[in-house]
């Protein structure tokens, strides 16, 4: 059949092409299909496929096919079909083209067998994902985009050099194992960490997600970062460095976390938290470990996704997200309250519910690995993240005081998205067998066990009895209208805060010209004022035209030095 | 008062449910020292390990986020006076253009 001979992510590159439907619901409708037909591609592609070109005389593999890529696609697939239909009432076509070669873009990243594929792919999750967060269209989310698409510009450069420097010394450019023998090794990795939100790297993902539209987080909420754990499971499995990477992941966002007002952006760091219990799972390496930290991840899309849905669902219909603003919803949207409830267990690994399935391997390979103040951590991390995610995103949006807002339920396709999302979470958590025959590595393996369960539920309860012991006796934290400050403070305000202070002399020199101009001089700053007329463009081109600037200057030395090395 | 509040509005409501929730917790912390579990690490043969580790983590967690806020809490805006700085310089500009024709 031809179409199992196409590329997988081309589907839903030519996909894009339906937004050109003038008919609002046979447009969305349509849409719908393509994840469908993509994800029936998958199940016909042999496994062990290799798709091999030839390019510049480089031997590249655009489409690599086996277990981990092909599990790693089924989600991209599932997760673009749940923000299809949570979008379906949306009538934008720049946010349908621009998550259309989003999830077309991760599932190319997933399947490409080399790195210079793996690039092309890598720069488009960055291209394609910005336009849902300008999709806002406010001069705030255009900064912040723009901001977004930097950094993951950079990250995308690195991987460059990086994969230039592994083509020198292998002579190939095939994706593998990589590990950190070279300095390809490194590069790679902190291009990988970049999009993964390591620590320090992490606020690009704070700043960007809260930031976007709400049909749009959804679609930012499962695919970069996904990608990135991908990536990392892939090249290096087994590399100690993540398990401390990941452990300090898991524990530093949840206390962002508990104090931070906008509901999404709690959400955003209980992401990092998620993230960094499936790098830990990596870097620990067995077969139990890495199976747990694909599990996780196929798992993590579903349920934070369900939980950035609810939020979703409450800022389309109150215009309102920040914790202080809200509570008392359950009364008018009882149906996203309980689906969001259903995600909150989920990602708190309540027993019978999906986290649990998953979130269990990855702590009981910790402890067989002998890596006990890791377990600690992650223990600690699990019920840190009971607190904010499972307790604090439902307690204070839908119940607490009542805000007085009255709303109704949101648009049926919201809904049912979050059904759908809901019903995985249940299924996967009561019928983990489904998932695990289909993780990378056998295992005999059950989380089902009395121990785990009274463990974890023994956790679980005691740290929602602190949550309301603190509550009764009014020492819990209230939400405050803030802004925490995080690393992003150094290129938010230190760094221009210098630069400006640097820019001084400068600018009165420009005052200075701008006089001589008014003096009647004729020069060329008349044709360019006339030019930068078109005012919003002119702020686009000179930002951007700085930033990309930047890019190609720093790549022009990273080659050069590739090259002397 | 009392009367026409209904649901979770009504304190009795809320205590009746926390009642529950206090002997499902009780249950839970006995429940330990009947069942003997398979133990994987020498921490967990320290009675009602979890229950104990769940609560303090948490409260510990609450207590130093709290401090956390002293430090790194700012106000609202307080990025956005950047954002404004930035905004500000395009019609700056512009006034320039516009007195130069």
């Amino acid at each position: 059949m031809w179409i199992v001979e196409l590329p997988p992510f081309l589907v839903f590159y030519l996909g894009a092409f339906l937004v050109l439907i003038p008919h609002v619901k046979l447009r969305a409708a349509s849409m719908l299909v393509i994840p469908v037909l993509g994800a029936v591609q998958l199940y016909l592609l042999p496994e062990q496929q290799r798709l091999e070109e030839t390019f510049l005389g480089m031997s590249l593999n655009p489409v690599r096919v086996d277990r981990l890529s092909t599990l790693f696609g089924f989600a991209f697939n599932l997760a673009a079909f749940i923000a299809i239909l949570y979008a379906f009432h949306i009538r934008d076509r720049m946010q349908q083209v621009a998550g259309l070669l989003y999830a077309g873009s991760a599932i190319g990243a997933v399947f490409a067998g080399d790195l210079l594929t793996l690039f092309v792919f890598w720069e488009m999750l960055a291209f394609s994902s910005v336009f849902l967060i300008w999709a806002k269209r406010t001069s705030r989310a255009y900064v912040i985009g723009l901001r977004y698409l930097v950094i993951h510009a950079t990250s995308g450069l690195i991987l460059l050099v990086g994969a230039l420097l592994y083509w020198q010394s292998h002579g190939t450019l095939i994706f593998d194992f990589i590990g950190l023998d070279g300095i390809y090794g490194w590069l790679i990795l902190l291009a990988v960490g970049i999009k993964c939100g390591f620590p320090l790297f992490h606020n690009w993902l704070t700043e960007a997600y809260p930031e976007a539209t709400p049909t749009g987080t959804v679609f930012l909420s499962a695919f970069t970062t996904k990608a990135a754990v991908y990536m990392l499971a892939r090249a290096y499995p087994g590399t100690e460095m993540l398990v401390y990477i990941g452990a300090t992941m898991t524990c530093f966002p949840i206390f962002f976390a508990v104090i931070e007002n906008d509901l999404r952006r709690v959400l955003a760091y209980s992401m990092i938290n998620q993230i960094g219990f499936m790098v830990c799972g990596i870097g620990i390496g067995t077969a139990l470990a890495i199976n747990g930290a694909v599990a996780h991840a196929f798992n993590d899309i579903i349920f934070k996704g369900l939980l950035f849905m609810a939020m979703g669902a409450v800022l389309t219909m109150t215009g309102r997200i920040n914790g202080s603003d809200l509570g008392g919803l359950y009364k008018s949207m009882p149906k996203t309250t309980a689906l969001c409830i259903v995600g909150a267990a989920s990602i708190s690994a309540f027993p019978l519910f999906s986290g649990f399935v998953s979130k269990s391997m990855i702590m009981s390979a910790a402890i067989k690995e002998g890596y006990d103040f890791i377990w600690v951590a992650l223990l600690f991390a699990s019920a840190g993240v009971f607190h904010h995610a499972g307790i604090k995103i439902p307690y204070f949006a839908f119940f607490a005081h009542d805000s007085g807002i009255r709303t109704q339920e949101p648009p049926r396709g919201m809904l049912l998205a979050m059904t759908v999302a809901a019903t995985l979470c249940i299924l996967i958590g009561v019928f983990p067998g489904v998932l695990y025959s289909h993780l990378p590595f056998e295992m005999n393996y059950s989380p089902y066990d009395m121990t785990h369960v009274l463990a974890q539920t023994q956790l679980l309860f005691f740290s929602a009895l602190a949550f309301v012991w603190l509550n009764l006796i009014r020492l819990y934290p209230p939400e405050l209208p803030s802004v925490n400050i995080d690393v992003e403070w150094i290129y938010r305000k230190l760094l221009p805060d210098i630069g400006k202070s640097l820019l001084v002399p400068f600018r009165l020199v420009n005052v200075r010209l701008v006089n001589v101009r008014l003096r009647g001089i004729p020069s060329f700053f008349n044709t360019l004022s006339m030019l930068s007329d078109l005012y919003p463009w002119r702020s686009f081109s000179s930002t951007s035209g700085t930033a990309i600037l930047c890019v190609v200057v720093a790549f022009a030395v990273l080659i050069s030095l590739g090259l002397v090395s | 008062m009392g009367d026409n509040r209904s649901g979770l509005d009504d304190p009795r409501t809320v205590r009746n449910i926390l009642r529950v929730f206090y002997v499902i917790c009780a249950g839970l912390f006995l429940l330990d020292f009947i069942v003997t579990r398979d133990i994987e690490h020498h921490l967990e043969s320290w009675p009602a390990f979890y229950a104990v580790f769940g609560f303090v983590g948490c409260v510990v967690l609450v207590f130093a986020a709290k401090w956390m806020r002293v430090l790194l809490m700012r106000d609202e805006n307080y990025y956005e006076d950047q954002l404004d700085d930035q905004l500000d310089d395009q019609p700056s500009l512009q006034e320039n253009e516009n007195v130069d024709r």
